[in-house]
């Protein structure tokens, strides 16, 4: 079958100034065929959203070449359409305003725009929503109209961004099988979608293919190929082992790479993991560990009804703390975690410390910098800098975020908002 | 699949009703007053010349026409020059450069100002018609009205969110398709509500633009303006009266047929999500009971959907566009020369009013002119304490109470649109009937107008408070001076600091009426920096006029980056 896209050793690399460059994606190639859903999935920040960018055409490849009809993709084309996380519809346009919209930039006429897209609104299911705005609907009813949008320009490819992350469970759901029904009924067409997911569960239903994405920098880690038939029942034996699989794709992807023991340095870009969160993922572990045994982690983001990516951020940091140890899709608390576990506030504050102080680079340096000052204080600003050597700048506010927040939970620093200041006091 | 042609079925089964038939007859009204009004407006017209001002109240609605008219056709400009201008700001980082502080002196000028630099270029531009003074006040009341529109339009197009400039990108709209679609939209809740602030300050300086003075040539353009103007020569206190009452009955029709039903339409545009409607409007509910008047609005929908379609800006069809390949050092070239000639301009306009103004004055007159912009900012000062003192107390008590903040923040927004200097007459015949001092005296003639913004700003504010938190004040036992300083001061600050500025800029603005006024052959004047510049214009003397705006530019540039910018980024910081 031919290739609709084609993406040949794809690199992205985001500069920051003259000298300093951050490698987001590496040596991408794979192709998304005539006819084929194709999924995309892997923890945050392996470049999932900066790929499907690049093919939409709103960002430029550094290396290597993104192909649509055999031709480089440097710019939005018609062919190519887009369904947003957050649904971007103009909140002063109608449901069906917002529908002719790329009907409008193709210089269709008047009337034919408006059979078109009522006729699009018809066949998503929001007939009778025609004069509503985007706020008189739910979130589930939104993308319905951001899919109806994408799909009246008739495109041969839809890219879709996480369509379904910020809808519940139940109308994401509800969507999916909706968007599935649809897709069997104009496949004849031979277009092709190209979704990036954020749960496995979620891809494996709906794709042909489906594309493990590993992480700094991202790159294909492989391509699973979902042979079960649909309709896809999810308790389904099968169905579960390919979960599993792709589950332990994702947790031992260093040791494919050969880092074997996982030690991360000053520039290390952590993903975030708010503490509360944390402790919450400890305790459950906790709960459902019984005596030796490592826990599943489809069934830990089943209970948690966490995105994958959001799950993977949590086990990834409690990994690197030591206080628990993910392989092949499980996890395991260490002895330090079951300890912290089980621990009163204070010690947990205590051993939290400690931990940091060990295995986060960060911590410690920010640490010596503080004890090192004469006033036992710091700026921001200079922690900022020393972290844009190594991430971005967003990157970095976002990590030195965590940092602060951890380091305030452990007690370890303080940190004074009006004068953005990193110090050792407690507060009076 | 169904087909249905859009609405046709509407015009089919299409029986006007009632309240077709008034609106009709209102709209017809409307624009025949307004076309009259606009054949007036070239009458011939030679230099001295006297245009006769009836003093008669059945005068009146003829001179408010000519008013409106003129504040309507300033604001077709104000916009025009937005959407031009600002939008090459926003865009343009080279053109935001250059513009965006010039917007930012200009916004600091007086508006008077303007008014006499400008009018005898108008008046040779159009000889022997009353065009030329006619354009002259409708470019001051223009400037009155385009500065904040523009600033407000260009923060707008700034933040349009990231998010829906790629919706854009992806479904390839054209910038013109772009501009109609997501940038106007999005700035229009914005820019409905700065040109209704716009309409309400104009009205302040309608008055004072209307009788123009060129060298000791006095015109009266027909308007309100002039009818006050010779109300107080003739020191007529009916016709003052009268003028009030027009202005009271002019400034609530605005408030209910113009203000309301645009502010509650542009709502619909906000992006927020469940926003309720803040503002509710008869007028607007009466125009959809219409029918007549919907399939007009349908028509506008198609009209305004051709002209965002129009093919000649439609994004041309072929996948490859022919982009103009211009080398990157010729770009680097053309970006160099626009700074060197936007510097070299600007310099050589520095020089030549320097040397203007050495010429024609002396040091002293400049030293002189600064005691006079010290004075003018200790009266300014003095009044906006006095005013806080007075409103920040009452503001509060009545943001707690929200039925009544309803009614308050309403009568406010009418007092604030009602263009106090009517009122100084009044004033002034009671500072002449007591002796009072007018040094001190004329202070309150320049908050009269801009305190209600100080109201404004302290009920919305106080009215921001959630319910639940105020109970959780009461639950633990939170009064008094606790009470203040832990829960109302926090919230209350930042919309203080906002009430202030705009009170400030307001009196300074208002200084050029209010510390010089006359009530028949008598002349009342206090010594400051706005009776400097009347004086001056009256003179006729340019560089005089140049100087004492430029001192005032000064001042009011000086204290905005001292004191209020830091004092609002203080109060931004904590909310």
């Amino acid at each position: 079958m031919a290739n609709l896209i084609e993406l040949r050793n794809i690199k992205k690399i985001f500069k920051k100034d003259a000298e300093q460059e951050l490698l987001v994606l590496d040596n991408v190639s794979f192709s998304l065929k005539e006819g084929e859903i194709l999924a995309i999935v892997g923890r945050s920040g392996s470049g999932k959203s900066t790929l499907l960018r690049i093919i939409a055409g709103l960002s430029k490849p550094s290396a290597g070449q993104a192909l649509y009809q055999n031709e480089p993709i440097t710019k939005p084309v018609p062919g190519i359409s887009l369904v947003f996380q957050d649904f971007a519809l103009m909140p002063w346009l109608t449901v069906l305003q917002n529908v002719e919209l790329g009907l409008e930039a193709l210089g269709v006429p008047r009337k034919e725009r408006r059979q078109r897209a009522l006729k699009a609104i018809d066949t998503i299911g929001l007939d009778g929503f025609e004069s509503a705005f985007p706020k008189e609907l739910s979130g589930g009813m939104q993308q319905r109209v951001g899919i109806a949008r994408a799909l009246v320009v008739e495109p041969e490819v839809l890219l879709m961004d996480e369509p379904f992350s910020s809808l519940d469970v139940l109308t994401a759901d509800h969507l999916r099988s909706d968007l599935l029904d649809l897709w069997s009924d104009e496949k004849k067409k031979n277009n092709g979608i190209l979704l990036v997911s954020h749960s496995i569960e979620e891809a494996i239903l709906l794709a042909d293919r489906i594309v493990v994405f590993g992480s700094n920098p991202g790159h294909v880690q492989a391509i699973v190929k979902v042979e079960i038939p649909h309709p896809r029942d999810e308790t389904s034996p099968e169905f579960r082992k390919l979960v599993d699989r792709i589950y332990t794709l994702m947790t031992t992807e260093e040791k494919i790479i050969g880092k074997g023991k996982k030690e991360i340095d000053l520039g290390y870009r952590l993903p975030d993991a708010p503490i509360s969160q944390l402790i919450g993922l400890i305790e459950l572990i906790a709960e459902e560990q019984e005596t030796d045994q490592a826990v599943d982690l489809p069934k830990i983001a089943d209970e948690l009804m966490l995105d994958i990516d959001d799950l993977l951020s949590l086990t990834e940091v409690l990994d690197i703390l030591h206080l628990a140890k993910e392989a092949e899709g499980d996890i395991k608390l260490t002895e330090a975690g079951l300890q912290f576990e089980k621990a009163d506030i204070l010690l947990r504050k205590k051993i939290f410390a400690t931990h940091l102080l060990m295995y986060v680079p960060l911590v410690r340096h920010i640490y010596n910098i503080l004890n090192a000052s004469h006033n036992q204080r710091v700026s921001k600003k200079h922690i900022l800098t020393d972290l844009e050597e190594y991430l971005s700048k967003d990157d970095a506010q976002r990590v030195l975020r965590i940092i602060i927040e951890w380091g305030r939970y452990a007690e370890l620093f303080a940190y004074d908002d009006s004068s953005e200041e990193l110090n050792l006091e407690n507060p009076e | 699949m169904k087909l249905r042609i859009w609405h046709s079925y509407q015009i089919a089964t299409w029986q006007p009703n009632l309240w077709d038939v008034v609106a009709v007859l209102l709209l017809f009204l409307a624009f025949a007053f307004l076309s009259w009004g606009a054949t007036q407006m070239t009458a011939p017209y030679q230099m001295g010349e006297a245009l006769a001002v009836n003093l008669s109240p059945s005068a009146l609605p003829y001179y408010i026409l000519r008013t409106i008219l003129r504040m309507l056709i300033a604001m077709f400009f104000a916009l025009f020059f937005t959407f031009t201008l600002a939008t090459l700001a926003a865009k343009n980082k080279h053109a935001r450069h250059v513009i965006i502080p010039i917007i930012d002196i200009l916004q600091s000028v007086p508006v008077l100002g303007f008014l006499s630099i400008t009018i005898v270029g108008f008046i040779s531009l159009f000889p022997n018609s009353l065009l030329g003074p006619e354009c002259a006040a409708i470019f001051a009341i223009f400037t009155c009205q385009a500065w904040n529109i523009f600033l407000g339009f260009y923060q707008s197009l700034r933040t349009v969110p990231p998010l829906f400039e790629e919706t854009a990108h992806v479904f390839q709209l054209s910038p013109w398709q772009k501009f109609w679609r997501l940038e106007v939209p999005f700035a229009l809740p914005s820019l409905i509500w700065n040109m209704m602030i716009s309409m309400s300050t104009s009205w302040f300086f309608v008055v004072a633009s209307e009788a123009i003075t060129v060298n000791k040539e006095k015109i009266l353009l027909p308007g309100i303006g002039s009818y006050i103007g010779v109300a107080i020569m003739h020191q007529d206190i009916a016709a003052i009266v009268y003028a009030i009452i027009a202005m009271i009955i002019v400034i609530l029709l605005y408030d209910q047929l113009v203000f309301r039903p645009l502010v509650n339409w542009s709502e619909k545009f906000k992006s927020g999500e469940n926003e309720e409607p803040q503002t509710q409007s008869w007028i607007l509910r009466f125009l959809h009971r219409t029918r007549l008047l919907k399939l007009i609005g349908e028509l506008f929908a198609i009209l305004f959907d051709e002209f965002v379609n129009l093919s000649f800006f439609q994004r041309k069809k072929s996948r490859k566009t022919i982009s103009l390949d211009i080398p990157p050092f010729i770009l680097k070239f053309i970006v160099y020369l626009w700074y060197f000639v936007i510097i070299t301009l600007s310099l050589l306009g520095f020089i030549l009013l320097m040397h203007f103004i050495y010429q024609t004055t002396s040091l002293t007159e400049i030293l002189h002119v600064f005691t006079l912009g010290f004075y003018t900012t200790l009266r300014i000062m003095a009044v906006v304490i006095v005013c806080s003192v007075i409103w920040v107390p009452i503001g509060i008590w009545v943001g707690l109470r929200p039925r009544t903040a309803h009614y308050v923040q309403a009568i406010a927004q009418l007092f604030s649109a009602f263009p106090m200097n009517l009122l100084f007459p009044l004033v002034v015949i009671w500072i002449l009937k007591y002796k009072l001092n007018f040094e001190i005296w004329c202070a309150p003639l320049m908050i009269l107008g801009p305190q209600w913004y100080m109201l404004f700003n302290i009920i919305a504010g106080t009215s921001t408070i959630p319910q639940n938190l105020r109970h959780a004040a009461k639950n633990f036992g939170v009064t008094g001076f606790l009470w203040f300083r832990r829960f109302i001061f926090p919230v209350v600050f930042p919309y203080f600091i906002t009430g202030a500025i705009t009170t400030v800029g307001g009196a300074w603005n208002a200084t050029i009426v209010a510390e010089i006024v006359n009530w028949g052959t008598t002349s009342l004047k206090a010594s400051g920096l706005g009776s400097y510049i009347t004086q001056v214009t009256a003179q006729g003397s340019f560089a005089k006029v140049a100087l004492g705006l430029g001192v005032m530019c000064l001042y009011v540039l000086f204290f905005d980056h001292l004191v209020w910018q830091p004092l609002y980024n203080l109060a931004a910081k904590r909310t």
